[in-house]
């Protein structure tokens, strides 16, 4: 036990869940965007794929890092117009489209990885932004303050969407869209555009957390290399009842408890890597057996609004 | 009022100047709707003028909400031409109608529940990036003291009794500066006193030279607040009545009139409406039969949803064929005695016996095979399922019995009879049984409910507001319909904010307040002038 304990562990615990966390955290943040407004974005997992994908390689050719990162959500949000334009507009089935593009960016990226990227480049590694004062902090120091800028901007991102979401037009505008859109339309404002940019924001968010899992987490890019953290993400959201701060919580324990491998053997214990493997499966259960029953959804998720169509 | 608030509005200063009481704010020419399988509207013209309330009225299903629908922008017309202050319009959105100063109280509630008043209120208002809470607070002060209501501003919607959202609608139609006032049966949930009370604020925004258009079932309410009626029959305009046709008659000349523009030239069937009885003074309780009460309720407790009355130590019993009416201002905890008899909330004290046996414990389906049915208010949250036709609606708490199912196998055949069969007997209009039950008129889908309930052999049911929204002529067959199976010896409670109906009805009437049972009164001259002095002395 004493050696679960240790700063090492401990270190590389905390360091890791962030690694692994905020690629999540901004999926997730995004999927909540998306859900209160009513969509159910099962694209999730395709935009971040082919956010890290097209964010690698922006990284990669262009040789900044931030080139990247824009790249990463440009792509997030081109899958997110095909979701926009089928599921919002035209009122399609939302699971179905979102498990076509979610199919159709691991083709595409796999295709264009075996065609274009031969011999698997990496990335050098990325500059990390260190709060001064703070990183001497003994466990959370290294950990957590000293990290890439796009993790504080992650924050920041957190912090306004709760603003957002608590004190603004269009926060309002969101959940009503969620709950009743018909009576979001009856006070004037376009259920369609309110649902379009909300499927849009999403897939920026997710675009970036694909590009950052490439360009900071792996330093590469790999084909299915997301392995259904876009699905993991949607469950984060709905558990979090898209409330942001809840949302940091989900995606920091589910990111931990993904890194628990890592900083066990970084700690050397001797833990069978198949009961590792299970916890953050073991994480949502649990989670889910307390907070399920409580779980709510916007009355209209999934929904497409017509009109006039009773 | 809309004038005093020059900067929430800005369209006020864009409009013609000319702005007297009798201009026409908006003219609808030769509007034409049609959905599959019927024509909503059909070559309708109607004129709405400044300082008049515009009664709309007609059966269900005549076409009122279609019409209505167009002008807020929810509808487009397949025809016709819409003039708002003289200049011919497109409107393709209720924004555009918004803009236009036409605000809707829809037939169905387009509050959202889970939200707070305010919340509600500042939906669509617009204003820059920030809500503007202080604002929106210090505009449903205003608009509250001008409407002469009291409405707390931080409740969350769906905790409110509905004659409160109600009056949540009406100030959300007004929150913009409205010049055109569309009421799509507001009072079908009021009390007489809310209604009483809209009367008041409806000749308010007259004088400040507002057109409003209202939409009702209740004859008396058209005669007494309308400066003007327009009838519609299977979506065509059948009549109008002028200021000049209401001031020369008695009001009971007047609903005659009405009833005959209504439904046609069958004088039998006129005398016939239930409004136009003479005033019920109550009749000799017919005690049910037998000494064995069929259903009973000891020291009933349950708990309120969040925010609302609970009931409290509630004893009752019904003999068989003894009908109960259950008088009260919504919101008192008639909703939680419905559902805690019909199974769907738990009890937290007391016993709840059928036939001498206790049934607390048993579930909603379990109840219903007994007999027990319990009719909702809500007819299109827990009452129907819109997505689904009409006939499957009318078999849906017969799933898997025979004989529409056959070893879990769907016997459409069988349904459709049923269904084809119920339609007619309940004169539900519609297309065909198969059509969804969502794209029916509000009271339509009324019907669809009461059919479902009242058909299958029940031994007591429960109504709650069981005509809300149906046309005179239906209200008097289903009350026709809720007594001959009185007469079979099927209980009933009847929930009602409907003094009259209950009269009409009733062996004895329950007072319900805050949740506790202010007494009975048995049915019998004066009936009515006790059950009100009860209901005034509780609430004081
Ligand atoms: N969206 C729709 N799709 C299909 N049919 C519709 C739709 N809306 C209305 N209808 C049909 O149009 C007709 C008129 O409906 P409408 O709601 O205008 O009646 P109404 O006069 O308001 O009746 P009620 O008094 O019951 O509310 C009905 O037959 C209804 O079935
Ligand atoms: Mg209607």
């Amino acid at each position: 036990m004493s050696k679960v304990l240790t700063e090492t562990f401990l270190t590389a615990l905390v360091a890791g869940g962030l690694l692994a966390g905020v690629p999540l955290l901004l999926a997730a943040l995004g999927e909540s965007i998306s859900e209160r407004a009513g969509v159910l974005n099962i694209g999730l997992e395709g935009m971040m794929l082919l956010g890290g994908y097209v964010g690698f390689s922006g990284a990669l050719y262009s040789g900044f890092t931030w080139v990247g990162f824009a790249a990463g959500i440009g792509a997030g949000m081109f899958v997110a117009v095909f979701m926009a334009v089928l599921c919002v507009r035209l009122g399609l089935d939302q699971i179905v489209v979102g498990i076509a593009l979610t199919l159709a960016a691991e083709g595409l990226t796999s295709l264009l990885h075996g065609a274009i990227l031969t011999e698997r480049p990496r990335l050098g590694a990325v500059e990390l932004v260190t709060i001064p004062g703070l990183s001497g902090i003994p466990v959370l120091g290294r950990s957590v303050f000293s990290q890439h800028l796009v993790v504080y901007l992650t924050l920041g991102l957190v912090i306004f969407t709760w603003w957002l979401f608590r004190s603004t037009n269009a926060g309002l505008n969101l959940r009503a869209a969620g709950d009743k859109p018909s009576a979001l339309d009856a006070a004037g404002v376009s259920v369609v555009a309110t649902r379009t940019w909300a499927v849009l924001a999403t897939g920026a968010l997710g675009g970036l957390g694909g590009a950052y899992l490439a360009i900071v987490g792996a330093g590469t890019f790999e084909p299915f290399m997301t392995n259904g953290a876009g699905f993991i993400a949607i469950v984060i959201a709905m558990l979090a009842r898209a409330r942001p701060f809840w949302v940091v919580v989900g995606a920091l324990l589910i990111g931990m408890s993904l890194q628990l491998q890592t900083a066990l053997q970084v700690a050397s214990i001797d833990v069978p890597i198949d009961v590792v493997n299970m916890l953050p499966f073991l994480a949502v259960i649990v989670v889910l057996l307390l907070f399920g029953r409580r779980a709510y959804l916007p009355a209209a998720l999934g929904l497409p609004y017509v009109r006039g169509s009773r | 009022m809309t004038e005093s608030d020059g900067s929430t509005q800005p369209m006020t200063t864009t409009r013609a100047p000319t702005r007297e009481a009798g201009d026409a704010a908006v003219l609808l020419l030769g509007i034409t709707k049609a959905f599959p399988g019927v024509v909503a509207n059909d070559d309708i013209t109607l004129a709405l003028l400044r300082g008049e309330v515009h009664c709309l009225l007609g059966e269900n299903g005549a076409g009122k909400s279609t019409l209505m629908n167009v002008l807020s922008g929810m509808l487009r017309p397949d025809a016709g031409r819409i003039v708002v202050d003289g200049r011919e319009v497109e409107i393709d959105s209720p924004r555009r109608a918004l803009e236009l100063g036409i605000g809707m109280v829809y037939q169905h509630s387009t509050l959202i529940p889970t939200l707070t008043v305010l919340e509600n209120l500042m939906l669509g208002a617009g204003g820059g990036l920030r809500l503007d809470v202080r604002g929106a607070r210090a505009r449903l002060a205003e608009l509250a003291g001008t409407l002469g209501v009291e409405i707390d501003p931080d409740a969350v919607t769906g905790t409110l009794a509905l004659g409160q959202q109600q009056q949540v609608e009406i100030v959300k139609a007004l929150w913009r500066g409205s010049s055109v006032l569309i009421l799509d049966e507001p009072t079908s949930m009021l009390t007489p006193q809310g209604v009483a009370e809209l009367a008041k604020v409806l000749g308010g925004l007259k004088q400040h030279g507002l057109a409003v258009a209202f939409i009702t079932h209740k004859l008396h309410e058209a005669a007494e607040m309308g400066d003007r009626v327009s009838i519609l029959k299977q979506g065509r305009l059948v009549g109008e009545l002028g200021p000049d046709d209401l001031r020369g008659r008695s009001h009971e000349q007047l609903q005659a009139e009405i009833v005959r523009l209504m439904f046609g030239e069958e004088a039998k069937e006129v005398a016939d409406v239930a409004e136009l009885e003479e005033r019920v003074e109550g009749h000799e309780p017919r005690r049910g039969r037998g000494e064995a009460p069929l259903l009973e309720l000891i020291h009933v407790s349950a708990a309120g949803d969040r925010g609302q009355v609970g009931i409290h130590d509630i004893s009752l019993s019904l003999l068989p064929g003894e009908i109960m009416g259950i008088a009260g201002v919504d919101g008192n905890g008639q909703r939680e005695l419905a559902e805690a008899i019909g199974g769907q909330r738990p009890l937290t004290a007391g016993e709840v016996r059928f036939e001498g046996r206790t049934i607390s414990t048993l579930g909603v389906s379990r109840r219903e095979r007994l007999g027990l049915r319990y009719v909702t208010d809500d007819r299109l949250g827990e009452g129907t399922v819109g997505s689904m036709s009409v006939a499957l609606n009318l078999v849906l708490k017969r799933i898997g019995e025979p004989p529409f199912w056959r070893r879990g196998v769907t016997q459409r055949r069988s349904i459709e009879a049923t269904a084809r069969e119920l339609v007619e007997r309940f004169d539900v209009r519609t297309p065909g049984v198969d059509a969804r039950v969502a794209t029916l008129s509000g009271g339509n889908i009324q019907k669809v409910m009461l059919a479902r309930e009242l058909a299958f052999e029940p031994r007591a049911v429960i109504y709650s507001k069981p005509t809300y929204g149906l046309d005179v002529r239906t209200i008097k067959a289903v009350r026709a319909r809720i007594r001959e199976q009185a007469e079979q010896g099927v209980s009933a409670i009847v929930i009602s904010t409907d003094l009259e109906e209950l009269v009409d009805l009733c062996d004895r009437i329950a007072v319900l307040s805050r949740g506790r049972l202010a007494g009975v009164v048995e049915s019998g001259p004066g009936v009515a002038q006790r059950v009100g002095e009860l209901m005034v002395g509780q609430a004081a």
